[in-house]
């Protein structure tokens, strides 16, 4: 694992991971815009910066296997195979957004792909993975769930009883702190005891590993021996993946609380930058390059234009899929 | 027919689903040994430990994990021992299991049950006393059932095991050894969001549910001697509440009271007085009365914990003033019932 260089590395596989992480990063950006048009109409919160965990990890999940997110979901969800039209709807809060608009960004989710959630409440998404690889290992099931939280997360108990769960049970699930140094607005570092999110799942017993995020090659080469160890019945596996959330908690936040020059030295390490760097060690040229990142711009501006001119959702929908048992209505007036 | 214990019911109904469903297994603390009253007593034995499943001591990861599970096409049954003890897993039923078919725009259902034992048990005290039926039912996506008699136990949880919807299953601890007859039959169920007419009567009807039914049954008898014929309703399921049932019934009687052992305050019986106000008020002939306990938490010592008892004397006391003070019959007088001398809604004794 580790750094590729231009000699001994697969250069399609390269290119799938640039133009992966292009998409994601335009998705965020032409939603940035779409907050800026005021047609994004919650709070978002962009993966700018992290594309190279979602990328990694999710190149290394099969379509049946399980993901669940967080409320920073878009890049995951993305690279898990959903259907960036449909994102861009809900975004918009637009009739067949994968949850038909009553989700928006924060609960976005595509169970066709095995996307089960973004989540509004950090840590939520945990004990729901332990039950969701509880699930798949009482069905004996060969597929594998995979739980993407914030370095924030760990400070929840959701954290401690989901990771105790899935290492008494020996759950198929693969445990990935996306590690961007913020909870919300706050350093994790000032709010956090101990040697981090890898040595309190050693704690609980569950082997960890911890990587560069922004090394696209090595999350997913790191990921995917976890997830063979997964996949082979040994029990869960804990991926503390660094990374740099390189836009402000959400798309309103000016992220005042860390300098200018703190954000211009993290843009160096920009993923995206770096896998390019490695492409063209691989004489990959500039022009294809280029292309990758003009293909994914005009994908999601495609997604943008076709979800602003879909309808919102029809006033009646607010009154489905609440329950089958009684009738919403009935209560309303 | 079987004479069961209402324990015993629950416990039968969920073999017999258990039997019917590959799907269905139970998770929480204590199951192996066979839970912490009884209630699974021989379950772990005739299905193995993975059906039922013991759990650490973490409520909201028992509850999540019944979230992630049922998303995957499992049926989970959680135990949460003590209603108390569930309220560490608020975020895991409110926001989660309540929410996940709606803001996923009904991608999942979540069919699960969580069982959460409910009420007085002598000297429990402030944590292991509560009636929170009312907090569900406020919750838009949960379904909550109050059984109350064997059963009831019995038909109502294979309901709530074949319904798609989360059910917040309440059963109360005082009630584990009444003893009645049950069907044996594995397909008896009871439908959710079905009232039971307990008991019939003309003069005034008592709406209650859980160990509180009995309370009104006794207190009903007691005001039969005097003359006092009471229609005892056993609501059954808080969410859906039978709306039907209760506006016959009054509409027959023309006076509600509403007696339940929660906290009388933003209690459920609040719910039914204020819809059945808006729908009947010109032929109420007395001014509906909820009766419930006042808003102290429950005590250790007898004496203290007895304050928050509704008794049959204070629900028979209060019936006679209903009876005896509104006007015989005001329907079609144009004007509200006037206020007699039960119309105080505190908690006089």
């Amino acid at each position: 694992m580790g750094q590729g260089t231009g000699s001994n590395i697969d250069v399609e596989r390269l290119r799938r991971h640039h133009r992966q992480m292009w998409r994601i990063r335009a998705f965020e950006e032409q939603a940035l815009r779409g907050l800026d048009e005021k047609v994004v109409l919650g709070a978002i919160h962009p993966s700018i910066g992290q594309e190279g965990v979602a990328a990694g990890v999710c190149a290394s999940l099969a379509r049946e296997d399980i993901l669940l997110s967080t409320h920073r979901g878009h890049g995951h969800t993305l690279a898990k195979g959903a259907d960036p039209l449909a994102m861009m709807r809900e975004l918009l809060g637009r009739e067949d957004g994968n949850c038909g608009g009553k989700g928006g960004s924060m609960h976005i989710a595509d169970f066709s792909v095995g996307m089960l959630g973004a989540n509004g409440v950090v840590a939520a998404n945990i004990v729901i993975a332990a039950g969701a690889a509880h699930a798949v290992k009482l069905r004996r099931e060969r597929r594998v769930v995979c739980c993407i939280f914030g370095d924030g997360a760990v400070n929840r108990g959701p954290f401690l009883e989901g990771l105790n769960w899935a290492a008494v049970f020996r759950l198929p699930l693969l445990f990935v702190c996306e590690d961007n140094g913020f909870a919300a607005t706050t350093r994790t570092a000032a709010m956090t005891g101990g040697d981090g999110p890898a040595a309190r799942a050693r704690a609980i017993g569950i082997p960890a590993a911890e990587v560069d995020g922004n090394d696209v090659l090595a999350v997913e080469s790191t990921a995917s021996e976890l997830l063979a160890a997964v996949r082979a019945g040994e029990g869960p596996r804990f991926l503390c993946a660094r990374t740099y959330r390189l836009t402000g908690h959400t798309g309103a936040d000016p992220a005042t609380y860390r300098s200018k020059a703190e954000v211009e030295a993290r843009w160096k390490e920009d993923p995206i930058a770096r896998l390019a760097a490695q492409l063209r060690l691989a004489d990959v040229a500039e022009a294809d390059l280029a292309a990758d990142a003009e293909a994914a711009v005009a994908e999601m501006r495609l997604a943008y234009e076709a979800a602003v001119a879909t309808p919102y959702p029809a006033a009646a929908r607010a009154y489905a899929d609440v329950q089958d048992v009684g009738d919403p209505r009935a209560e309303a007036f | 027919m079987a004479r069961l214990s209402y324990l015993d019911a629950g416990r039968l109904a969920l073999a017999e689903e258990m039997r019917l469903d590959p799907a269905v297994w139970a998770v929480g603390e204590d199951l192996g040994r066979g839970g912490v009253f009884g209630q699974y007593k021989g379950l772990a034995e005739e299905f193995g430990p993975e059906r039922i499943s013991d759990a650490p001591i973490s409520e909201a990861c028992i509850l999540g994990a019944a979230v992630g599970a049922a998303m995957m096409g499992t049926r989970p049954v959680v135990e949460m021992r003590f209603s108390d003890f569930a309220l560490c897993a608020v975020d895991e039923l409110v926001n989660q299991a309540a929410k996940a078919r709606y803001m996923f725009g009904g991608q999942s259902r979540v069919p699960m049950v969580v069982r959460e034992p409910i009420g007085l048990w002598r000297s429990s005290a402030a944590q292991h006393s509560q009636s929170l039926e009312a907090w569900y039912a406020h919750i838009p996506g949960l379904v909550v059932v109050c059984p109350s008699t064997p059963a009831d136990n019995k038909g109502l949880l294979k309901s709530a095991i074949r319904c798609d919807d989360p059910v917040v299953y309440m059963e109360h601890k005082s009630l584990w050894p009444l003893q009645d007859e049950v069907p044996d039959d594995p397909e008896f169920t009871v439908p959710l969001g079905h009232a039971r007419v307990a008991r019939e009567g003309t003069d005034l009807t008592i709406v209650s549910w859980s160990q509180q039914l009995h309370i009104g049954a006794q207190a009903a008898a007691r005001l039969a001697e005097g003359g006092i014929s009471v229609e005892l309703i056993d609501l059954r399921t808080l969410w859906p509440w039978d709306k039907t049932a209760v506006l016959a019934s009054v509409r027959k009687t023309g006076r509600l009271m509403v007696a339940h052992e929660a906290v009388s305050v933003a209690g459920f019986g609040a719910e039914i007085a204020a819809t059945v106000a808006e729908r009947l008020h010109g032929g109420l002939r007395a001014p509906v009365r909820r009766l419930g306990a006042p808003r102290i938490p429950v005590s250790y010592a007898p004496t203290l914990e007895n304050e928050v008892r509704v008794t049959a004397e204070r629900i028979a006391a209060v019936v006679r003033e209903m009876v005896q003070a509104g006007p015989e019959q005001s329907l079609g007088s144009g004007s509200g019932p006037s206020p007699g001398p039960g119309s105080d809604p505190s908690h006089t004794k």
